[in-house]
């Protein structure tokens, strides 16, 4: 095992990719000479050249049109927006195109792309840099969504998503990019659509993803001090997601709570949440909780930023009421 | 002496004196707000117009009371030559209570609607359609307001502005699309980014572009007053500003990729220096303008002082305030 961080994880599952296959290439802004504005993809540009690791300009729509064209024309692109925020300025191109092309063209092509959209807060970077925008593209048919939490699947959830043959959204969480973890010399191969039992338990399931996997482990460790035994699920993939061990973990402890970062309305949560109800409705004790951002953009203030932020006290007390 | 016979002393040339005093506003606050930074008091990120002073000194000189203007991420200098109070704008960055936007849009977004500045902007090009908006309101209202947007080299490859040139054209909006041509788009310089010409894009569009020194306060407000008048009596215009950033993309960047002939290079032609070294020539003296300084640095430091005293924004109340409460207008 060797120890390493998040965003090193990410360039070494761009590297190898790009070694295993010489139709991946990569596209986005400030990513060649300056290695990316977060580093992800640093010392690419000396390895594979400019023809595989292109700077371009800021043109974000043309940007993820263009991985659409070059992924029906051979190529496997990924692409880096810089902030998830800056998406919508892509979207006709995600959601009009990739997500649809395979479909509406009679399965004829597939669309092998990646755009990998680095979310979340906690960098006090206010209310057009930070933002969890997840819940638009897994709505999306056509599109596959991941958001690996762990260092580990950082990197074997993005060589799954280069390799897969259809567009996958892959969300990063800026917070979680110095976050040191072990990456066996080996990684496992990850398949899309596999949530992991990231602690067992047997009072609640929390099920989770991306950073708030770390407030949920919290929050278990204080649950576990008053008796209370939670479950944590990493859900790792948002669209497909793990149906089968969301429910087989509420069918063991009768009890949930689905937590993120993003806004709370609207969100993966409620997908969730509603599945819970309508298919694992027999084994429920109580009704499914939902923890995630009050409804509002993101603050810039720290004072309020931290308190816009779901904590692990606030899945907590989900917890608790839940149990109540 | 006072500012009065400051002006006296250089006859003619007040008009330069008020930009140099608006220049030297701005690179106080953001000499005090590199410091801040260093010293994490902003929190975020910010990013600085230093070394590009004369534009915003010059472009704001030519606008009057009912014009609007739209800006970017790197707004300060703006906001600040529009007249923001300096007091809300400190207060914004270092995310208070009192802040021009209750701290919840810091550097990136700082906004005053009284001034009609309809916000320093996170996305790139966003600015243009917004001043292109504007500048529709002041046609179809007959504000005989003009609208300003102003955007980057880099934003020059965004669809938005190629959008904007042609619908502002096809309606003959009263507009100036201020580009800040600082030969760098974040670590990339503009060769590497855009293939076209500002000038040759505006004149696709049948639209007047106008190039200036942007480091030379005096041309620079010379050419926005042509600019200004333009838009008023005809239409849109471009204006093109060449200038300089002194410091790094963001505060805390360290430049590596920019060599050390372009830094150096870089102190020749501050343009604070420049209106200074004029206004010397003019006659006036160098006390004169090194006391001017030193009342600009106080009046910054008091704004800084009054921030940290400042409370924290309301949690509540902020999440209260997501739409326009009901009977407000
Ligand atoms: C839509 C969008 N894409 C990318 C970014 C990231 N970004 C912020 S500033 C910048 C460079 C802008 O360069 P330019 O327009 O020349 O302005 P300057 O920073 O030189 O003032 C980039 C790429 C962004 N904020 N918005
Ligand atoms: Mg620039």
């Amino acid at each position: 095992m060797a120890d390493t961080r998040y965003i090193r994880a990410i360039n070494k599952a761009l590297a190898d990719a790009m070694d295993a296959d010489a139709s991946v290439v990569l596209m986005g802004e400030d990513i060649a000479d300056a290695g990316g504005s977060f580093k992800a993809t640093r010392g690419l540009l000396d390895r594979f050249g400019p023809a595989r690791v292109r700077d371009t300009p800021i043109s974000e729509g043309a940007i993820v049109g263009a991985a659409v064209g070059a992924a029906l024309g051979g190529l496997k692109p990924v692409v880096e927006i810089m902030f998830m925020d800056f998406v919508t300025l892509a979207m006709d191109a995600l959601v009009n195109q990739a997500a649809k092309s395979r479909f509406m063209f009679g399965g004829q092509a597939s669309v092998p792309m990646v755009v990998r959209l680095p979310h979340g807060g906690g960098l006090n970077a206010g209310p057009q840099h930070s933002q969890c925008l997840e819940a638009w593209f897994a709505h999306i048919p056509g599109l596959k969504v991941l958001c690996p939490a762990t260092v580990e699947d950082a990197y074997s959830l993005l060589r799954a998503a280069i390799d897969d043959p259809d567009p996958v959204v892959f969300v990063e969480n800026k917070a979680l990019y110095a976050m040191a973890g072990d990456l066996p010399e080996e990684p496992a191969r990850a398949s899309i659509g596999k949530a992991r039992i990231a602690r067992q338990g047997s009072d609640v399931t929390l099920v989770t993803y991306g950073a708030t996997l770390f407030n949920c482990l919290k929050a278990a460790d204080a649950l576990a001090s008053d008796g209370i035994s939670a479950e944590v699920v990493d859900l790792r993939s948002l669209q497909p997601w793990d149906k089968e061990t969301v429910l087989g973990s509420v069918a063991r402890t009768h009890r949930a709570v689905v937590a993120h970062e993003a806004v709370r309305s609207f969100g993966v949560g409620a997908e969730i949440a509603a599945v819970i109800g309508e298919e694992g409705f027999d084994d429920l004790d109580a009704p499914v909780g939902r923890v995630g951002a009050p409804f509002m953009p993101v603050p810039f203030a720290r004072s309020l930023e931290s308190r816009f932020i779901p904590d692990a006290a606030a899945i907590q007390a989900a917890v608790v009421a839940s149990l109540a | 002496m006072n500012s009065r016979t400051a002006k006296k002393a250089i006859g003619g040339n007040s008009r330069l004196l008020d930009l140099h005093r608006t220049m030297l506003l701005i690179r106080a606050t953001e000499t005090a707000l590199s410091k801040l930074f260093a010293d994490g008091e902003i929190p975020g990120f910010i990013h600085l117009s230093l070394g590009q002073e004369a534009v915003a000194a010059g472009v704001c000189s030519a606008l009057g009371p009912a014009d609007t203007l739209a800006t970017t991420h790197r707004g300060h200098g703006h906001v600040i030559a529009r007249g923001i109070d300096l007091g809300g704008f400190f207060k914004e960055l270092m995310g208070r209570e009192g802040g021009q936007c209750k701290g919840r849009s810091g550097s990136m977004h700082v906004a005053d609607m009284g001034l009609g500045i309809l916000g320093a902007n996170g996305i790139v090009g966003a600015s243009v359609p917004l001043a292109l908006g504007s500048a529709l309101a002041h046609q179809t209202r007959a504000t005989g307001g003009i609208a300003v947007a102003f955007f980057g080299d880099g934003a020059m490859a965004e669809g938005a502005l190629h959008e904007a040139l042609n619908m502002a054209a096809l309606w003959s909006l009263p507009m100036i699309f201020v580009c800040e041509n600082n030969g760098w788009s974040e670590f990339s310089p503009t060769a590497r980014q855009f293939r076209g010409k500002l000038a040759n894009i505006a004149g696709a569009f049948g639209i007047r572009h106008i190039h200036v020194d942007g480091n030379d306060a005096e041309a620079t407000a010379d050419a926005a007053r042509e600019a200004a008048d333009h838009a008023r009596a005809t239409g849109p215009v471009v204006l093109e500003c060449m200038t300089t950033r002194f410091h790094g993309h963001f505060e805390g960047d360290p430049q590596k990729y920019r060599d050390s002939e372009e830094m150096a290079a870089m102190a020749a032609g501050d343009p604070v220096a420049r209106s200074r070294a004029r206004l010397i020539e003019l006659g006036m003296a160098a006390a004169d303008l090194d006391a001017i300084v030193s009342e600009t640095e106080a009046r910054v430091a008091a704004a800084v002082e009054a921030s940290r005293a400042d409370a924290l924004p309301d949690f509540d109340a902020t999440l209260a305030d997501v739409y326009t409460p009901m009977g407000a207008h």
